[in-house]
């Protein structure tokens, strides 16, 4: 199931960048597909974690919140830039809990702290994660643990 | 015509906030809170670029092209910034902090 998903989506992906149809670039295509999915398989690369086709159905909710949290604290990280607001910055390292119980659920959460501008993840443990904020605010607004709750971290059912 | 312009204040704004972050380098203290004024040129000025170049582009394959180069920096940039923040702590580079005064000045 997860191989054919695989193959469904690099398939579609051939085709988005190729633009081509003619019998040739699909015979090509068809066949780097198999070669990928053959080889992918022989070193045991594809499962729940390097293709977390599970996690899928999550997605769209996430982007959207985390597009909106990145444009949120890009505009107070400007600000800061622009001394607009005439306070010195306030730099922070804090240590938050690490809620997350698969490691792609962790590195996703991570990866969403790193991306909002503003605070930035130095260090992981496994159940700790330490983060450099630019401000007190900043701090204080991910020590509530709001985005943790948004992050996708399920294993894997099958 | 409408969506032209749309994608020149997109193009515009995304200069705009590349150049701001460029000044955050300068400004900011230390290493740390200078990785914060890069992040925004990762993001919210990679993003508003894109999206004006996707506007231009319009409903084509060189538009679906534009969208990967955004999936695939979405994905990288935290990743590299996250090795850079953890090779300088691992280094012993001290942060400058606010609330212990000048810790980390030599």
């Amino acid at each position: 199931m997860l191989t054919f998903t695989y193959g469904l989506l690099l398939v579609l992906i051939w085709l988005l960048l190729s633009g081509h149809f003619n019998p040739l670039l699909l015979g090509l295509g068809l066949a780097s597909v198999l070669l990928t999915i053959f080889l992918m398989r022989r070193m045991k690369l594809l499962d729940h974690e390097s293709f977390p086709s599970h996690l899928f159905s999550q997605f769209p909710a996430f982007f959207v919140y985390i597009f909106w949290e990145i444009f949120k604290s890009n505009i107070d990280v400007l600000k800061q830039i622009l001394r607009l607001d005439g306070k010195p910055i306030t730099p922070q390292m804090i240590e938050i809990p690490l809620p997350q119980k698969t490691d792609l659920g962790r590195v996703i959460y991570a990866n969403s702290i790193t991306l909002t501008p503003g605070t930035v993840s130095v260090k992981l443990t496994s159940d700790k994660i330490l983060v450099h904020a630019l401000t007190k605010e900043a701090a204080a607004e991910l020590s509530t643990g709001k985005m943790a709750k948004a992050i996708p971290d399920r294993g894997a059912d099958i | 015509m409408i969506i032209d312009a749309l994608s020149w204040i997109f193009l515009v704004a995304g200069g705009l906030v590349g150049i701001i972050g460029a000044i955050g380098i300068h400004r900011f203290p230390d290493f740390y809170s200078r990785q914060h004024a890069t992040g925004i040129t990762d993001t919210l000025c990679a993003m508003l670029i894109l999206l004006g170049l996707g506007l231009q582009a319009g409903l084509s394959l060189a538009a679906f092209k534009i969208g990967l180069i955004f999936l695939f920096l979405f994905f990288t940039s935290p990743t590299a910034t996250h090795a850079l923040a953890n090779a300088a702590m691992h280094g012993g580079l001290k942060p400058k902090l606010d609330n212990n005064g000048d810790e980390g000045k030599s």
